[in-house]
């Protein structure tokens, strides 16, 4: 019989799966604004350019109000985990092994930052296009190539993300973890090696 | 009192670096407001042999729910209000008229621009000499069949000499998303002075606050030097 130990908590996955929503929402209603083909086929200007805006209002707040309603300490003890690199983390990331690691591996761990940062950006750019618009002010050359390059970034880093979670073999058991909660014992065990995990419930 | 259990069996101090990679990526980030376009451009030849980016760098922007319809047989451009002569003219009749071409850059407000663009046309001033102006005409209003889209430009401004009706964009017909059949091209200002799917040009006694001018962009939209740009 497989054992399950828990990786990450109610309130973690939710956060994870509003970000997606969110991202994926505005990545959507983006491309349709950004490429000319598709904001041939869709038209609606005005409606699409709404729904982008208040995606990206409605996705930061969600974000906002789960880490408020939601188990605050366990997430500041997440951040603490995704802050912190260990020797080992730094082994990994230079492909040096054996590199055991904790709950988050150090790809993981980089992934969050640059993410989490990508949302800063993503909402100060997106923040300054919409009040351009209206006042000169906010307007700055370079803030459409801000707002473009954190697309390509972002989406880059998905894209990998999804790889490894949906199609990889050694690492898709992952979306176990983030879908019900846990992940086999024998799974962690190989590759976070470094991870004692909460005692299974 | 729950006690937060030591995550990992202690190892030396495990360095910050998450933050430091936040901080750093929000700070590099948000100083490319300064820095982006310029590195932007250098880079963008390279991104535009990807299938994916916008061609050319062009982007469409429209202010209504669908693009406008060019009809061969029934659209015509009318140029009226205080003028002498009010004219007329069907697609073939305009393509008729001495034709103009000119290589521009055309620029966005919103940052953007596309070099080198091929366009030809009917040369404005031409067209409005035709019509003969009455003494108290001191402007033109364009009317886009796109609604309630409309721009305007002085009569001094629209005598620039190329400032063009362009009705051939990299010698292919103008296509629908860029305003078909004909759009204003007026390369000195940003590009929403340009107006696409133009159906209608007024003499008009004064320069009028157009789309977005009303919405707080400069009526008279000088490329970098306008709009709160300087250069």
């Amino acid at each position: 019989m497989t054992r399950y130990v828990r990786r990450f908590s109610r309130t973690e996955r939710t956060l994870h799966w509003v970000n997606a929503l969110g991202f994926l929402t505005l990545l959507g209603s983006g491309l349709i604004l950004y490429l000319p083909r598709l904001s041939i086929l869709v038209g609606r200007r005005p409606v699409v350019k709404d729904i982008h805006f208040w995606s990206g209002i409605g996705w930061v707040s969600a974000l906002a109000l789960v880490a408020l309603l939601g188990d605050r300490r366990g997430l500041l003890r997440m951040a603490r985990e995704l802050d912190g690199f260990e020797r080992d983390d730094i082994r990994w990331l230079k492909r040096i092994r054996p590199a055991p690691q904790g709950r988050f591996n150090a790809g993981q761990k980089l992934n969050a930052a640059l993410n989490a940062a990508f949302l800063v950006l993503f909402l100060l750019s997106g923040l300054l296009l919409f009040f351009g618009e209206r006042d000169t002010r906010f307007r700055f050359a370079s803030t459409v190539v801000l707002h473009d390059g954190l697309t390509f970034a972002a989406t880059a880093l998905l894209v990998g993300h999804l790889y490894l979670s949906l199609i990889h073999p050694a690492t898709r058991h992952a979306l176990r973890g983030m879908t019900v909660g846990t992940v086999s014992e024998d799974w962690a065990r190989a590759h976070h090696g470094r991870w004692t995990p909460p005692p299974a419930e | 009192m729950s006690v937060d259990a030591p995550a990992e069996p202690p190892q030396p101090q495990p360095r910050r670096y998450g933050r430091g990679v936040f901080l750093a990526t929000v700070l590099g980030g948000a100083s490319s407001l300064f820095w982006g376009k310029s590195v932007w451009g250098h880079i963008s030849s390279v991104t535009n042999a990807i299938p994916l980016v916008p061609h050319g760098g062009w982007r469409i922007y429209t202010v209504s729910g669908s693009m406008p319809t060019f009809d061969r047989a029934t659209w015509r451009l009318e140029i009226g209000g205080l003028v002498d002569k009010p004219l007329s003219f069907s697609y073939a009749e305009l393509r008729a008229l001495p034709r103009t071409t000119q290589i521009s850059t055309f620029h966005c407000v919103t940052g953007w621009t596309v070099p080198d663009v091929h366009w030809a046309g009917v040369r404005l001033s031409d067209i409005i000499a035709q019509a003969q102006p009455q003494f108290d005409a001191h402007a033109l209003q364009f009317v886009s069949a796109e609604r309630p889209y409309v721009d305007s430009l002085t009569l001094q401004q629209a005598s620039l000499h190329d400032v063009m009706l362009a009705y051939e964009m990299n010698h292919k017909p103008l296509a629908r998303e860029h305003g078909a059949p004909v759009r204003l091209v007026i390369p000195e200002m940003y590009g929403y002075k340009n107006v696409k799917w133009l159906e209608r040009i007024n003499l008009v006694p004064q320069a009028e606050d157009g789309y977005w001018e009303l919405l707080g962009y400069d009526r008279d939209a000088w490329v970098g030097r306008s709009n709160g740009y300087t250069s």
